[in-house]
């Protein structure tokens, strides 16, 4: 800041690429990773993998996004935004990777605003009601802990791209398992009535996971190729971290998790998946040629 | 706090008066453990905390666009700023609290209606222009307000101050940008821009304060340092510096007063319609009821979990201390 007069470098010249608005001193969260596929791994089967991968962040980031102005406490808008904020800078990273992978080199806008619901790949959990601040932490408990069990996985993988973004997303991610937990904590251990919310809360959520563990085909080749993880294997772990956190809040662990079909990532999705992306996709599609 | 005038001997609070008047003459800062005078105390609480409430009810106006930005990278800005405005009004309320209020107390006394904020947010954001827009005039406004702020005379204000405005430029320059990418863009979309730079100019210039001659509280202010400068001179100041940004960026501003004076060596400008002002800040502005009330669901929604939290802090802490 240059004394009083912080307004001078508006109207100052720049090299028009507009990224001053941004600061300096940021680096590319991909920068130097080699972008090429690795030898035989389909590139629509890729591209596909990162939709699934980046529609459940994108989509249970939209869903957050409204605790925002609507939290218990401020720490908590602050914290919900946050975590809101890396579910979207993972799927910006996922989506981007599924146009180079693809072959279209389509960008993450036209993922996020140019597909139909029928073209979201995301699990129902994501997309499911926001509910009240119990639910909230029962869903966040849950996804957060079923990706960081993925994401440590993928960080291991052969693709260099989604190796990266994994890599980067564990930290983040065990942030949001972290704080999800300590709030099953308190809702769970609290008072008799926010026992019971919390309760209700893991029983709703429960019907949803069995979902989270079953294997598309495209899941199933790219892992067997050491590229994606098949999150039918995290199922034990899930499930253990979980009955773990639910006994410590004095919640009973609502027993094994339902066996489900493969379904969000076939594309057949809830009726909550259209409204949510209408209000998504609105002011992009009202004008289709501007730019932002 | 250490010493008030209630506890001290007679004689002494000419004394203590004297030090805190040397100490805003040297302009050096009052911590919260010096003495100050009632008055001095009551301002800075007012302020203070009207400043935190202006932070969190202003989060609602842009938030309503955070679900329905027209990109990813809009998506995030917006997230990030908005979540910057929270961190705000928590930095705030803390630097109020070391005044001797409770932020509970000041939370109810925002959504009971018994204490105000800033004006402008009960207009309403209409256009995703309006996000570009509020961060380059309301935003721009605000900074002018606080920049002096700064060097304001209470340490926990002035310090609270230094980290607000860094955070506040960077969502000027966000929103400018914006706005000179819009300009760039479609007929439809410099339309959407002109169109809320027309609705948020006034209020805009209506941010900085009523006109010197009303504003009873600004000469006692002055005084003691907590402001600096007065409204008419920061709105001078604001609209110096705005206009050619408005060149750069394209827009007219919607003042047909509008005209460099080279004598005074300022914009001439137009006079914004104080009754409109009156009305906003008496409550009768397009949105004064749905923004306080919709704080004010949040807070009552949020109760039970506010209570358990409470109720697990209280077991756990009790079960340490009989382990211990």
């Amino acid at each position: 800041m240059s004394g009083d007069n912080i307004f001078t470098g508006l109207t100052e010249e720049h090299d028009g690429d507009a990224r001053w608005a941004f600061g300096t001193g940021f680096t590319e969260a991909l920068a130097g990773v080699d972008t090429t596929l690795p030898v035989g791994v389909d590139g629509q089967d890729l591209a596909l993998y990162c939709q699934m991968l980046g529609d459940d962040s994108l989509v249970q980031a939209q869903r957050l996004v409204h605790w925002v102005t609507d939290a218990p406490e401020l720490e908590e808008e602050v914290a919900l935004a946050n975590i809101a904020l890396d579910l979207l800078g993972q799927a910006r990273l996922l989506l981007a990777r599924a146009g180079q992978a693809d072959g279209t080199g389509r960008d993450e806008d036209a993922f996020a605003y140019h597909r139909g619901p029928d073209e979201f790949r995301n699990v129902h959990l994501a997309e499911a009601p926001r509910g009240d601040f119990a639910r909230c932490v029962a869903t966040l408990l849950v996804l957060s802990t079923w990706r960081l069990a993925l994401f440590t996985r993928l960080a291991d993988g052969k693709d260099p791209v989604l190796s990266a973004i994994a890599a980067k997303g564990v930290n983040e991610v065990a942030y949001h398992r972290e704080y999800a937990v300590s709030w099953a904590l308190r809702l769970g251990d609290g008072t008799e009535y926010s026992h019971e919310r919390m309760a209700r809360a893991v029983t709703d959520v429960w019907p949803l996971t069995g979902e989270l563990f079953a294997t598309h085909p495209v899941e199933a080749a790219l892992a067997d190729q050491g590229v994606a993880v098949d999150p039918a294997t995290v199922r034990e772990e899930v499930h253990q971290v979980l009955d773990q956190v639910l006994t410590a809040a004095t919640l009973e662990a609502p027993g094994p998790f339902p066996t489900a079909e493969v379904a969000g990532r076939e594309g057949r999705h809830t009726d909550e998946l259209t409204p949510l992306l209408t209000e998504l996709q609105r002011v992009a599609r009202e004008h289709p040629e501007a730019t932002w | 706090m250490s010493t008030t005038a209630q506890e001290a001997p007679p004689g002494a609070d000419e004394a203590l008066q004297a030090e805190f008047d040397a100490r805003i003459a040297a302009n050096q800062r009052v911590e919260p453990r010096d003495w100050m005078p009632e008055a001095y105390r009551k301002t800075l609480i007012r302020q203070v905390s009207q400043h935190a409430h202006s932070e969190i009810i202003g989060m609602q106006p842009e938030g309503d666009w955070i679900a329905s930005a027209p990109s990813l990278r809009r998506k995030a800005i917006l997230l990030a700023k908005v979540q910057d405005e929270a961190g705000h009004g928590l930095y705030l309320y803390a630097a109020a609290e070391t005044l001797g209020v409770d932020r509970a107390d000041l939370t109810e006394r925002l959504i009971e209606g018994r204490q105000k904020y800033s004006s402008i947010f009960n207009y309403p954001a209409l256009s995703y222009a309006d996000v570009g827009v509020i961060g380059w005039l309301v935003d721009g406004a605000a900074i002018c307000n606080q920049v002096p702020l700064c060097r304001t005379s209470f340490g926990p204000y002035a310090r609270a101050m230094v980290r607000i405005c860094k955070e506040e430029s960077f969502h000027q320059r966000q929103g400018y940008e914006l706005l000179m990418r819009m300009m760039a863009g479609t007929e439809g979309q410099r339309a959407m821009v002109q169109e809320a730079v027309d609705r948020w100019w006034w209020p805009s210039l209506m941010m900085l304060g009523p006109p010197d001659a009303d504003s009873p509280n600004t000469r006692r202010s002055l005084a003691w340092g907590i402001k600096i400068d007065t409204n008419d001179d920061l709105r001078q100041k604001f609209i110096d510096m705005t206009v050619p940004q408005a060149d750069k960026l394209g827009v007219t501003l919607p003042d047909p007063e509008l005209a460099w004076n080279d004598e005074r060596g300022h914009y001439d400008f137009g006079e914004p319609d104080w009754d409109e002002f009156k009305q906003v800040i008496a409550g009768n502005g397009p949105k004064n009821a749905e923004r306080v009330e919709r704080r004010r669901a949040a807070h009552d929604n949020g109760a039970w979990v506010r209570e358990a939290a409470t109720a697990y802090a209280d077991k756990h802490r009790s079960a340490r201390e009989v382990a211990a």
